[in-house]
C-alpha cells in the first residue's frame, strides 16, 4: 500500500498516540487533532487521503464535524471510531457522512485494512463493468468469471464475495469487512465461518493454477492480488 | 386530622356532604310546607264551616237563634273555637271572648290577637285568629280559633324535621369521613409501598382489592411497572455479576501469563513473542465476551419498537443458511434449508439475523460429524433442528441465562451467551424461543407474533 496522509481526530491522547505510531509504522503520514475545533481546522487547511474521527469529541462531536465538512464540499473518506456499537449508532454515523464505522475496542489491523480500502475506493470511483486481477476476470453484467480464459462456476454468494475481494484487490480485507459487505452482518459470529467460504473460493479460483491469488494475511484477514 | 383536611378525598367528601345536606334541606322544607300548610288550611276550612252554620241559624231564627247557637258552641268543654256576637255600642251578646280584639284585619280579613284564657286546650294565653263580619242591625259576629294547637303542631313538625336534618347531617359527616378514610387508607397503602421501594426494596408490591375500580387499576399498573423495572434491574445486576465472575477468570489468566513471562529474565525473543500472541488471543476472547454481554444488555434495555420494519423471515434465514452451509458441510453434516412460506413480520432485521445466525452457529457447533441440521421457515416460525446432543428438559430455562454452558458443551469453544442473546431478541419482538426435543437433538424455534 502506497503512503497515505491520515488525519486522526481523537480526544484520548494516549489512544491517538498509539494510533499515530501504528499508522506511521505502516508507512503513512499522520496528523493528530485532540478536539473537534482543531480537527475541523486541519481538515479544512490540508488535503488528507482519509480521516479517522472519534464520534464523541469535546468542543464539537464527530457527527456534526463530518456533517459540516460534507456540507462544505469536503469528500475525504471518513472512518468513525465509536464506543457506541449498536446498529442504530452505526446508521447514524454513516448518515452524517461517514464512510465506515468501527466500534471500540478494535484490532489495529482491522482499522488499517479499513482505511486503506477507504482511501483506495476514492481513487477508483468510476463505475466499472469488468474487474480484472492478474489473469482473473469478472464480468459484472454477464455475472461470469474467467481465470486464464477458463470459465469458473460460482454460486451467487461466492460471486459477491469474489467481487468484493476484486474491488479491493491489493488491500487487506478482514473477516468483519466481508461479513459486513457481503452478508450485511454487523456482528461477529462466534465461529470463523468466513474462513470456510474463502477455502471454497480458493478451491474454485486458485486450486488448478500455479500462482494463487487469494493470500492469507496473518492476524488480519485476506488479500486478493496478482503475483509480482 | 390536619393531614386529613389536606387530602383530595376529604375535600371531595366535604363537597359531597354540602350538596347532600342542601338537598336534604330542600326536601325537608317541602315536607314542612305541605304538613303545616295542610293543618292551617284544615283550620280555615273549619272556621268557614262554623260561619256557614251560624249564618244559617241567624237566617232561620234571627238573633236569638244565633245567640243560642253561639252559647251552645262556646260552652263546649275544651273548645278551641272563639265566638263573639257584638251589639252596636260594644255590648257583647254572646260568646267566649271578653271583648272585641284590637288591631286591623290583614289583607285576607284575618284578625290576629292574643287571648288570655279561652278555656281551650292550652289553658293559658294563646294566639288566636278570627274573621269577623257584620250582620243586619249593626250586629257583628266574630268566629275564630285558638291557634295554640296549630302552633304546637308546627313546633312539633319543625322539631322533628330538625332532628331528621341533624341525624342526616351526622350520618353524612360520618359517612364522608369513613369514605375518605377508606380511600385514603388504600392510597396510603400505595404510598407506603412506594416509600419502601424508594428505600431500596424493589420486591414490594401494592396490595390489590380485586374489585377493578380506579385505585385497583392504579395498583395493578404500578405493580406492572415495578415488575418491568425489577426485570431491568435484575438484568443490570446480572450483567454486573457476570462481569465480576466471568470476566475475572480470563483476566486473571491474562495477567498471570504476562507476569510469568516478565519474571523470567533470560527468555528468548521467540518466547516473548509467543507470550504476547497468547495474551492478544486472551484479550480478544475477553473483548468478544464483553461485546456479546453489551449487545444482550442493549437489546434488553430497548423498550421502543418503533424502529421495527417489515422483515422477510425467509430472506433472513436464507442469508444465515448461506453463511453457515459451507461450515456445516466441512464438518460432515447434512445441511438443508426448507423455506415453506415467506412470512413478513415486524421487527429489527439485523437483530433477527443475529438470532437466527446464533441458532445455526450452535447447531453446527454441537452436532457431531455425520449428523444433520435442518433450517425451516413456516408460518411465523424459524426452526433450526439438529441431531446433536440436545438440551435436557430441566436445563432448557437455564441455558437461556448468561454464561450457562452445559457440561457436554465445555469442550466446544463458546462463551455461553449465544442463546441469551437469541432469547433477548425474541423477547424484544414479543416472540417465543421454543426449545424442544428433536429425538435426537435440539429443535430451536423462534416463533414471532402475527404481524
Amino acid at each position: 500500500m502506497e503512503c497515505m496522509k491520515v488525519l486522526v481526530i481523537e480526544d484520548d491522547r494516549t489512544a491517538a498516540a498509539y494510533l499515530a505510531k501504528g499508522l506511521k509504522e505502516a508507512g503513512h503520514v499522520v496528523d493528530v487533532a485532540n478536539d473537534g475545533r482543531e480537527g475541523l481546522f486541519l481538515a479544512g487547511s490540508e488535503h488528507y487521503d482519509v480521516m479517522i474521527v472519534d464520534r464523541m469529541l469535546p468542543g464539537r462531536d464527530g457527527l456534526s464535524l463530518v456533517e459540516l465538512l460534507r456540507a462544505a464540499g469536503n469528500d475525504t473518506p471518513v472512518l468513525f471510531l465509536s464506543a457506541l456499537g449498536s446498529v442504530e449508532d452505526r446508521v447514524k454515523g454513516l448518515r452524517s457522512g461517514g464512510d465506515d464505522y468501527l466500534t471500540k475496542p478494535y484490532a489495529f489491523s482491522e482499522l488499517l485494512a479499513r482505511i486503506e480500502v477507504l482511501a483506495r475506493r476514492r481513487s477508483a470511483a468510476q463505475p466499472q463493468t469488468k474487474l480484472t486481477v492478474g489473469d482473473l476476470e469478472m464480468d459484472l453484467l454477464a455475472r461470469s468469471v474467467k481465470r486464464a480464459g477458463r470459465e469458473i462456476d460460482l454460486l451467487p454468494r461466492e460471486f459477491a464475495l469474489l467481487e468484493y475481494l476484486m474491488r479491493n484487490a491489493g488491500s487487506v480485507v478482514t473477516r468483519t469487512m466481508m461479513l459486513e459487505n457481503v452478508w450485511d452482518y454487523h456482528f461477529d459470529p462466534q465461529t470463523n465461518v468466513i474462513d470456510v467460504h474463502i477455502a471454497r473460493l480458493r478451491q474454485k479460483i486458485d486450486k488448478d493454477f500455479p500462482a494463487p491469488l487469494i493470500h492469507t494475511v496473518r492476524g488480519a484477514g485476506y488479500s486478493l492480488r496478482a503475483a509480482g | 386530622m390536619p393531614r386529613l383536611l389536606r387530602t383530595t378525598t376529604f375535600r371531595v367528601a366535604l363537597l359531597y356532604l354540602c350538596l347532600f345536606l342542601g338537598s336534604v334541606g330542600v326536601i325537608l322544607g317541602v315536607v314542612y310546607r305541605s304538613t303545616a300548610g295542610f293543618v292551617e288550611s284544615q283550620l280555615h276550612e273549619a272556621i268557614g264551616e262554623d260561619i256557614g252554620a251560624l249564618r244559617e241559624q241567624f237566617d232561620r231564627r234571627g238573633l236569638p237563634g244565633l245567640i243560642d247557637a253561639v252559647r251552645v258552641r262556646s260552652a263546649a268543654p275544651h273548645t278551641n273555637s272563639i265566638y263573639l256576637v257584638m251589639a252596636p255600642g260594644g255590648v257583647a251578646l254572646a260568646g267566649n271572648l271578653s271583648g272585641w280584639p284590637g288591631g286591623a284585619p290583614d289583607e285576607q280579613g284575618w284578625l290576629h290577637f292574643t287571648v288570655a284564657d279561652t278555656g281551650g286546650p292550652s289553658g293559658g294565653p294563646a294566639t288566636a285568629r278570627a274573621v269577623s263580619f257584620a250582620l243586619p242591625g249593626g250586629l257583628r259576629l266574630l268566629v275564630g280559633r285558638d291557634m295554640s294547637e296549630l302552633d304546637s303542631v308546627r313546633r312539633q313538625i319543625v322539631s322533628s324535621l330538625g332532628w331528621i336534618f341533624a341525624v342526616t347531617a351526622a350520618l353524612g359527616v360520618a359517612g364522608g369521613v369513613l369514605l375518605s378514610r377508606s380511600v385514603l387508607h388504600r392510597i396510603e397503602a400505595i404510598n407506603r409501598t412506594t416509600r419502601r421501594i424508594i428505600d431500596g426494596d424493589l420486591s414490594g408490591r401494592v396490595a390489590r382489592s380485586g374489585d377493578g375500580d380506579e385505585i385497583d387499576r392504579l395498583a395493578g399498573n404500578l405493580n406492572a411497572m415495578l415488575d418491568r423495572i425489577e426485570g431491568l434491574m435484575a438484568g443490570l445486576r446480572q450483567v454486573t455479576e457476570n462481569i465480576a465472575h466471568d470476566l475475572r477468570t480470563p483476566l486473571t489468566r491474562l495477567r498471570t501469563r504476562i507476569e510469568l513471562t516478565l519474571l523470567r529474565e533470560d527468555e528468548e525473543p521467540e518466547a516473548y513473542r509467543a507470550a504476547l500472541q497468547d495474551a492478544l488471543a486472551e484479550a480478544d476472547r475477553l473483548l468478544s465476551i464483553f461485546t456479546a454481554l453489551l449487545s444482550i444488555a442493549q437489546v434488553e434495555s430497548r423498550a421502543q419498537r418503533e424502529d421495527f420494519r417489515p422483515v422477510d423471515l425467509a430472506e433472513v434465514a436464507e442469508t444465515a443458511a448461506d453463511l453457515y452451509e459451507p461450515l456445516a458441510e466441512e464438518k460432515g453434516l447434512s445441511f438443508t434449508t426448507e423455506i415453506r412460506e415467506r412470512p413478513v413480520v415486524q421487527g429489527n432485521a439485523p437483530l433477527l439475523a443475529q438470532a437466527v445466525a446464533n441458532l445455526l452457529d450452535n447447531a453446527v457447533k454441537y452436532t457431531p460429524a455425520g449428523g444433520r441440521v435442518v433450517l425451516t421457515v413456516e408460518g411465523n416460525r424459524v426452526t433450526v433442528a439438529d441431531s446433536g446432543p440436545g438440551i435436557p428438559t430441566d436445563q432448557r430455562d437455564a441455558v437461556l441465562r448468561r454464561f450457562v454452558r452445559l457440561d457436554a458443551a465445555r469442550a466446544t469453544p463458546g462463551n455461553g451467551l449465544g442463546l441469551s442473546l437469541v432469547d433477548a431478541v425474541a423477547r424484544l419482538h414479543r416472540a417465543h424461543l421454543e426449545l424442544d426435543d428433536n429425538r435426537p437433538g435440539l429443535r430451536a424455534s423462534l416463533v414471532l407474533p402475527e404481524a
